[in-house]
């Protein structure tokens, strides 16, 4: 599948900043301090900016408000509801927060749960498609929760260390959330990887009780919406080497960084540097498994284009 | 809505592709194109028509497979292997995935004949429904952000202007194999439903779970050429020549 560049950008951001914002929901960042304004305001920075990027790729962005209707039945649609709900409490914490620096416990809660409600249903959208039999499994919506969670804690240490909260326990909860994340990812990798092909050319012609069926020429010379959009194709050797890399600088460094200042503790500017350096390496490396998860992905009409 | 129809449609209308008798013209494809231009909603555009990199919206495509037996070679080399011309145009399934996953409501089908549809001012072109579809029946048109797909021709099939035997898809019309037929699938007793019950018509990856009301006619078994060189007769053979012919031999003969 095509790895559209706003849509890698719309799942990293609205990801990390819900997964921030749910932390923050759970009240365990101080509402006093200055540095969990800036989280509240960096939540809903990127949630929105996830959002709008998500707006980049459709072909009448004027009419996007359309797709709040069909929640009975589509995903996408869910998805679109959830979001605009979530902004309620989100929105109440926020203001509690910056203005009387108090932590409202009922819309604190309320939108962490719907914070992890739109992540699934984010998720849902890919999980959903049986014509691309690598997202088709629970583990897409448990890596996508996941990954929400560790980077909301990773972030959430950030502003721990600026002097927002408990120096030792956000980021052992990050690191033990980034490790499951990683966990989940590799189960999620390892299925794919050895997936039995539901479809396969013969079932797609029905011409499998002939003979062995193989393409011998395609219907265009060029290339068209469906091989460019369905037909991404990334080399096997980069592919190991860039999920390599995603493991090291979304997994390991973070983990180690923030190990490391958990064991140390106390607030300052140089553990808050290194923590944003560690939030930072979660982002890209993510930013990574995510493009992975597009151009990995193999959609069944490509056996009708001997791919 | 994009919720299916609850209850099975009271007609199945839909397209017989004869796998046997297409002959790979891509006549019906250029036809489609043409029809649909200028037909239900907005023009199928082309991105680049005259340039090196040529690329548009198609509702209707012919791909080519070579099918080899077990054991057989590859095409050419021994009479086995064989080529399958492929049509592949929306299937119109009962259970249509592209229709559910649409957000807005503008992917729908139609609870009166079953086809599917897109609404086009209501379409967002987020592409969702061209990804839920394992057939690749669904292209956006860039030009005008929205998602296109085969309507069944449907302003011929209702078209009372046209003449009677008009009203079909235009790829029907066209074909000059006569390898598409159109009509309800939903009826038992239809001209297409008694060929595809008596030819074995086929749906195209069952294990999707679609349930496409198009269906495909296998090729039909093929004699390969060494079997079938005996029944010919050759020229030098006149045995078995009777009448004039006879007469004829027999006069050359003693010339």
């Amino acid at each position: 599948m095509h790895p559209a560049f706003s849509i890698i950008i719309f799942t990293t951001f609205s990801g990390l900043g819900y997964g921030l914002a749910a932390v923050l929901g759970l009240g365990l960042l101080d509402p006093a301090a200055t540095a969990t304004k800036c989280a509240h305001a960096l939540a809903l920075a990127l949630i929105s900016a996830g959002l709008l990027s998500s707006t980049g790729h459709l072909g009448n962005p004027q009419r996007a408000w359309r797709a709040f209707s069909q929640w009975r039945s589509s995903w996408l649609s869910r998805e679109g509801v959830m979001s605009i709900i979530t902004f309620v409490p989100l929105l109440i914490s926020a203001s509690a927060c910056v203005f009387e620096g108090r932590y409202l416990a009922l819309p604190g809660l309320l939108g962490s749960m719907l914070c992890l409600v739109t992540v699934f249903c984010t998720a849902m959208i890919y999980a959903s498609l049986k014509s691309v039999q690598a997202w088709y499994t629970r583990l897409t919506p448990a890596c996508y929760l996941l990954f929400a969670a560790a980077g909301g804690f990773a972030l959430a240490s950030v502003f721990a260390f600026a002097g927002g909260g408990n120096t030792r326990v956000l980021p052992l909860l990050a690191a033990l959330f980034l490790l499951a994340a990683w966990g989940a990812k590799l189960r999620w990798r390892q299925r794919m990887k050895t997936l039995k092909s539901l479809s396969t050319p013969e079932s797609a012609t029905g011409l499998g009780n002939i003979g062995r069926v193989r393409l011998f020429e395609r219907p265009h010379a060029m290339e068209n919406y469906l091989t460019r959009e369905m037909g991404f194709k990334v080399a096997r050797k980069h592919a190991e080497k860039l999920w390599r890399i995603a493991v090291v600088a979304g997994g390991i460094v973070p983990v180690v960084l923030l190990l490391t200042l958990a064991a140390l503790g106390g607030q300052g500017t140089l553990p808050t540097t290194i923590a944003t350096l560690a939030a930072l390496a979660h982002w890209a490396g993510v930013f990574v498994e995510r493009w992975l998860f597009f151009a990995e992905a193999r959609h069944a009409v490509m056996n009708y284009y001997g791919g | 809505m994009t919720s299916l129809p609850s209850l099975p449609t009271p007609k199945k209308l839909g397209l017989v592709i004869d796998l046997d008798t297409c002959v790979g013209c891509h006549a019906c494809v250029v036809s489609c194109k043409e029809w649909n231009t200028g037909g239900y909603g907005s023009a199928l555009s082309d991105q680049d028509p005259y340039g090196a990199d040529v690329s548009g919206a198609w509702l209707n495509r012919v791909h080519s497979f070579e099918v080899v037996p077990e054991g057989g070679e590859v095409v050419g080399e021994a009479g086995q292997a064989r080529i399958v011309h492929f049509p592949k145009s929306c299937l119109h399934c009962e259970d249509a995935p592209c229709v559910t996953v649409c957000p807005t409501g503008a992917s729908y089908k139609r609870s009166e004949d079953g086809i599917v549809l897109v609404a086009e001012d209501l379409c967002i072109g987020c592409g969702l429904c061209a990804w839920a579809c394992p057939y690749g029946a669904r292209e956006m048109d860039l030009a005008a952000g929205v998602m296109k797909k085969c309507t069944l021709c449907i302003d011929r099939i209702y078209n009372e202007t046209l003449e009677e035997e008009d009203r079909v898809p235009s790829c029907v019309r066209t074909c000059p194999a006569n390898a598409r037929h159109f009509g309800d699938l939903g009826d038992p007793n239809s001209a297409v439903s008694i060929l595809v019950a008596e030819r074995g018509g086929m749906d195209l990856m069952p294990e999707q779970g679609t349930k496409p009301v198009n269906k495909y006619l296998p090729p039909r078994p093929r004699k390969s050429l060494a079997e079938s060189a005996h029944t010919l007769p050759l020229a030098e053979n006149t045995e078995g020549a009777k009448g004039f012919f006879a007469w004829l031999d027999g006069m050359l003969d003693r010339i």
